[in-house]
């Protein structure tokens, strides 16, 4: 008696916790790139190759990866910026893949883009107000004495003194100017946002301030986060889970401190071992990967990971690895997985 | 404490924006002011001047023809004893509103195909571009010429043949521009939040080009005054009675030993009025687009 009710309280613990709102299966985005002049071959950059996840809601899900792993390329395809060659992709229980330009720009509503750029991604010929109000105006929400109002209580929420809403956003800092960004996306009260590269370019100190407001944000409004970052310590203080990709592939999937305290592919271990540990205390016996990471347009066969693997065999070079469950909630895509 | 933000960073003290501070940045560049302000005199006299100096353009004196300065004619006479001075002022209103016409004309055919082609791209942008190369290949001064002896003289048909023989080269700067920006990243964040093509364009990336397009003007305007004023020579342009400094100078050429100071008056103000928009123009781009380097 007494068990059934509990296992009844898990099941519904666990159905309330792990609400997919997003999923995307066998997601494929090439780059065709000409050869030569007179060649008519045409190679293709597997930016992103054969990547299915899922993203639950209320969670932080970062990807994490090397310069040209396709991190970004995925984050941009989930969401239909960069229109995905194959694969489907659903968000909130809805298949986003086929939608036209009006259906997904309702969908678009509840999910929004934290660019890296914090200079670039705003309109220098635009005053604050007017950047904030973008996505109100575009969707023809809040008019007139509410728009302000609206922009007002964004401000405050993202820590902008709110007199300042008629000035131009380069009188603005960095961090401020990412503030701006960060008020934009929440505008329409979404409930998922991209944040691609979003504190990379900001100065370390002002990063953490920011990555905060992100995570109160995440808490006052319940927001899932797909955060794509290379910086680990900061993936590790934000993330609930972690993907990691090496040249188009998800390699491995799972909890950040499952990940970082025991990394289950070679590539996530070499990775969090070259990461730079703040205690200077602590003796690591560091992995340095050979070499750089292989041209995405001739990728290696097999495992894409063999030509850099310390512990590659044979089998790696020929047969690619699946991404498998090895734990619950662990997902792998390596023959040989350290644990 | 309310003085510092998030970051630590002081406020900034509150910008002077506008037009109060545009004008003093203009009046470091010693060249651009003085112009600037000589076009301003110019203008003002050209079109205000005749509620002071109320003699009429047009009305003839054989009597006192090619008569020299007096009181009663400042700038003398020309070959019918029309006053001088008025008819500069007319002449200059009709070359002025001419060279502003087809220059607004030029920048809007320019600027519309330009950035269409460059925003659309495709085989919008390979159509558009290569009719601009194309136009731009034909000797437009000719092309002009050949308009306005089919289609009439009249000051607008001018206007027109004018600006559309002269637009490519705006064009070709704001499909430049438009390219540039369109690869910019808060472009792509209005097309993620939905924003409808047309929207992008004129909320986004036309601003980002008003430096340029103003420039452009600027230097479009000195364009137009000069081919005004070489087709109204060439006795194409804007017909007499009616003045133009063009025009004038064509009819001074018969007295260029009797009366030289009739061509004079008119070739030194298109010479003047010519040189300063060009120094305003590059004044402006110095000012304008900090980016660019003088050679």
């Amino acid at each position: 008696m007494i068990d059934s009710v509990e296992v009844k309280l898990r099941l519904d613990d666990t159905q309330n916790q792990k609400k997919i709102i997003l999923k995307a299966d066998h997601i494929k985005k090439y780059f065709p790139v000409k050869s030569g002049i007179l060649s008519r071959e045409v190679k293709y950059v597997k930016a992103v190759d054969d990547i299915s996840l899922e993203i639950f809601e209320g969670e932080t899900f970062s990807l994490v990866g090397e310069s040209g792993s396709g991190k970004s390329t995925l984050g941009r395809a989930l969401l239909r910026i960069q229109e995905p060659d194959e694969g489907t992709i659903s968000f909130d229980g809805k298949d986003i893949t086929a939608m036209n330009r009006q259906q997904m720009k309702d969908v678009r509503k509840d999910m929004q883009v934290i660019y890296q750029d914090p200079f670039g991604s705003l309109n220098p010929r635009m005053k604050v107000i007017d950047l904030i109000a973008e996505p109100l105006d575009i969707n023809n929400l809040y008019r007139g004495k509410e728009r302000v109002e609206r922009v007002i209580e964004l401000m405050e929420l993202v820590g902008l003194d709110p007199s300042r809403r008629n000035r131009y956003s380069h009188e603005f800092s960095g961090g401020q100017r990412q503030r701006i960004g960060i008020a934009r996306a929440i505008a329409l009260n979404p409930k998922f946002i991209l944040a691609d590269e979003a504190v990379s370019a900001l100065d370390v100190s002002v990063q953490a301030q920011v990555v905060n407001l992100m995570k109160d944000l995440q808490k006052e409004l319940g927001l899932t986060y797909l955060f794509i970052a290379h910086g680990l310590n900061i993936v590790r203080y934000i993330s609930d889970r972690v993907g990691v990709m090496y040249l188009g592939k998800l390699v491995e999937v799972g909890n950040v401190e499952d990940i970082y305290s025991r990394p289950a592919h070679p590539y996530t271990n070499a990775l969090i071992q070259t990461n730079p540990n703040p205690n200077p205390r602590s003796r690591r016996e560091k992995l340095i990967l050979k070499g750089e990471i292989p041209s995405p347009s001739n990728p290696p066969s097999g495992c894409r990971f063999h030509t850099r693997c310390p512990i590659a065999s044979d089998k790696c070079k020929e047969v690619s690895p699946e991404l498998r469950e090895i734990l619950p909630g662990r997902l792998v895509a390596c023959h040989y997985p350290l644990i | 404490m309310s003085e510092l933000t998030q970051e630590g960073v002081a406020k900034l003290p509150i910008q002077e924006r506008g037009f109060i501070n545009f004008f003093r940045k203009l009046a470091k560049n010693k060249i651009a002011f003085i112009s600037f302000v000589f076009l301003l005199l110019v203008h003002l006299g050209v079109f205000l001047g005749q509620f002071v100096w109320t003699i009429s353009p047009e009305s003839v004196d054989p009597a006192n023809s090619l008569a020299s300065w007096t009181s009663e004619h400042p700038l003398g006479t020309d070959d019918l004893g029309r006053d001088v001075l008025a008819r500069l002022m007319y002449g200059g209103q009709i070359t002025l509103l001419v060279g502003f016409f087809s220059m607004v004309f030029t920048v809007l055919v320019g600027g519309i195909i330009g950035a269409v082609a460059g925003f659309f791209g495709g085989w919008i942008d390979i159509i558009l571009m290569r009719f601009t190369e194309a136009m731009m290949s034909i000797p437009n001064f000719f092309l002009a010429l050949v308009a306005l002896t089919v289609l009439g003289k009249s000051p607008f048909m001018v206007i027109l043949v004018i600006a559309f023989t002269s637009w490519m080269e705006i064009a070709r700067v704001v499909y430049g521009e438009t390219l540039k920006w369109k690869e910019s990243e808060f472009v792509e964040a209005s097309k993620t939040m939905g924003s409808n093509a047309m929207r992008t364009l004129f909320k986004h990336i036309v601003p980002q080009i008003i430096p340029t397009i103003i420039i452009a003007s600027t230097l479009g305007i000195a364009w137009a005054i000069l081919t005004e004023s070489a087709i109204s020579y060439l006795g194409l342009g804007i017909q007499p009675p009616t003045a133009t400094w063009g025009n004038m100078l064509q009819n001074a050429q018969q007295y260029i030993w009797t009366a030289p100071i009739l061509g004079v008056l008119p070739g030194l103000s298109i010479t003047l009025v010519v040189l300063a928009y060009n120094f305003l123009g590059d004044g402006l781009r110095d000012l304008l687009d900090p980016k660019h380097h003088k050679k």
